[in-house]
């Protein structure tokens, strides 16, 4: 039984009348999640920006505040002040929609992300499918915001987007469906209690297909090409200003939340760890899962489209249908009480696949220069 | 078996960006740390003695800007009073010719390089204004006899005059750099 059960049967119990016992308890859940996520988001602006600076030997913002963690704050007030511009062609509406588009399904997702136990807004019996469904619809949003622009360089972006969304939501969901056949379920609570080793270790490969799809899904960086300032400016985003920039950047980074939360869920054992609180021990998770990705914004150059592209069709799809199959195999033919031989075993096949598809996956014949 | 074609390059370059990490940041903060300039730097501003300025206005003359305003009048003798001595600042190139020429060693460029203004009337120089004071001091350039007074240039040094730490330069690699291409 969820927390909100529990305070909706509080209320049942005092005698409140049937709609408000119904309504309370999600208005207060949502309030929650919203104060909940926009905090965070706050935090994550703050320690991506510092520690960034520390990859580049830069200090980061550090004047606002103790050790510049009012910055992201300052930062809003300033986009909020800002004149709210649309182009003189813009489809208006279209243009108007988009960032509610995006921004709605991100903070979604988090109904079905638990931090601790029973604290999941619904324990949706279909969880996953829920996140896949849900997560799917802001490419739409990004879409729309680039057509809606009326810039060649935001249509530009909008195509890479449907390109890039699309190909990297296959191997993700393949990568999910393992998680999903070792846990017996879909509900999330479910997949969280059914993790007593945490599934990064037995399932690697789903790991590191689910991490990669993932970061091709929230654009960050080595996938950033919708965004990407060298060559189309800013993308979908570059005829915004204001509130609806402001919208465009919390979903940024809600949506890597989003992802960070659902793969400390999925791979990491979730809220589960000894000694602290479970919300300490998901944030903890989710901050360590946050700063491996800054880590690869600070290393790694961007992509080419065709390299992204054939990266998600000929390295990550065949590697996922593979994991899938190898999962599936083990779940009918071993017993459940050699998870080690499991765990050996998955590494294993991990380390071979890699290799041996890296030895397949070169382009240009294996030349590095052109 | 070679792993160049395995993503041996990202590990590498991971563990480069991660090492970055525990080097002292190159950033000076700067209105609580600064550098110490170069002695004979030619600052926003220049300093004028009195005592030792003639009224000869080769300055002026050789301005390139037209900058300087000098006017005098017949003292006992046959020396010259300085009336008015002005530099706007904020027409200045700093090219420091006017230094150069005075041929009595009477101007010198200033050390100062924070000389922001709210008002423009605030960027002339006035005799007041010109004449040495403590957070007014003249420069070395083209006059190496204050050289020895003033402190050494520190690059990307924290001053550690003040306390501030001494940066640490780690070599990026012990190889030898573009061996890998
Ligand atoms: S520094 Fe150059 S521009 Fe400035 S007053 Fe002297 S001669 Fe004129
Ligand atoms: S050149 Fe030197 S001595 Fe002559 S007026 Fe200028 S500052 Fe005075």
């Amino acid at each position: 039984m969820t927390l909100l059960e529990q305070f909706q049967l509080l209320l049942k119990n005092a005698n409140w009348p049937d709609w408000a016992v119904y309504l309370t308890p999600a208005i207060a859940g949502i309030l929650l999640i919203l104060v909940f996520v926009l905090t965070i988001i706050i935090v994550f602006i703050w320690w991506e920006r510092r520690l960034l600076g520390r990859f580049q030997l830069r200090t980061g913002p550090n004047r606002c505040g103790p050790e510049g963690i009012f910055q992201p704050i300052a930062t809003a007030i300033k986009i909020l002040l800002k004149e709210d511009i649309v182009p003189d062609k813009a489809d208006k509406l279209l243009h108007f929609v988009a960032p509610i588009i995006v921004f709605v399904p991100i903070l979604m997702l988090f109904a079905v992300i638990p931090v601790g136990e029973g604290a999941i807004l619904v324990d949706l019996n279909i969880g996953i499918i829920y996140i896949i469904a849900i997560s799917s619809i802001s490419v739409i949003g990004i879409f729309m915001a680039s057509w809606a622009s009326n810039n060649k360089y935001s249509l530009i972006a909008g195509m890479r987007a449907i390109a890039q969304m699309v190909s990297y939501e296959l191997p993700v969901v393949l990568s999910i469906v393992g998680v999903a056949l070792v846990a017996g379920s879909f509900s999330m609570l479910k997949i969280v209690e059914a993790q007593g080793i945490p599934y990064i270790l037995q399932q690697p490969l789903g790991f590191i297909i689910f991490f990669l799809g993932a970061l091709a899904e929230m654009n960050r960086s080595p996938f950033d090409l919708l965004e990407a300032d060298s060559e189309i400016v800013a993308g979908y985003h570059i005829e915004y200003s204001g509130m609806k920039f402001a919208m465009f950047y919390l979903g940024e980074y809600g949506i890597v939340l989003a992802y960070a939360g659902i793969m400390a869920t999925l791979f990491l054992g979730g809220w589960q760890g000894p000694l602290l609180p479970p919300i300490v021990w998901f944030l903890i998770k989710v901050v360590i899962i946050f700063s491996f990705i800054i880590w690869m914004r600070a290393t790694l150059p961007r992509l080419r489209v065709d390299q992204l592209m054939s990266f998600a069709w000929k390295f990550l799809l065949p590697m996922a249908v593979i994991n899938l199959v190898i999962i599936a195999v083990e779940v009918l033919v071993l017993p459940l009480s050699m998870q080690w031989l499991i765990i050996i075993l998955n590494f294993g096949f991990a380390a071979a696949l890699i290799l041996l598809w890296s030895k397949l996956f070169t382009l240009g014949g294996g030349r590095v220069e052109v | 078996m070679k792993f160049e074609r395995y993503g041996i390059g990202i590990a590498k370059g991971m563990a480069l960006t991660f090492r970055h990490l525990f080097r002292s940041p190159i950033t000076i903060q700067y209105p609580d740390e600064k550098l110490v300039t170069s002695r004979r730097i030619r600052g926003n501003e220049l300093v004028w003695f009195p005592e030792k300025c003639t009224g000869c206005a080769t300055c002026a003359k050789s301005c390139p800007q037209g900058n300087i305003v000098i006017s005098t009048h017949r003292g006992e003798g046959s020396k010259f009073e300085v009336d008015i001595f002005e530099i706007d600042s904020g027409r200045c190139i700093f090219c420091g010719l006017c230094v150069e020429s005075c041929p009595y060693d009477a101007l010198a460029m200033g050390l100062s390089y924070e000389c922001a203004k709210y008002r423009r009337g605030d960027l002339i120089l006035s005799k007041e204004k010109l004449a040495v004071s403590a957070n007014h001091q003249p420069s070395a350039y083209y006059r190496p006899q204050f050289e020895d007074k003033l402190p050494k240039q520190s690059l990307l040094l924290y001053n550690q005059a003040e306390g501030g730490q001494k940066l640490k330069f780690l070599p990026l690699s012990k190889r030898k750099r573009g061996s890998g291409a």
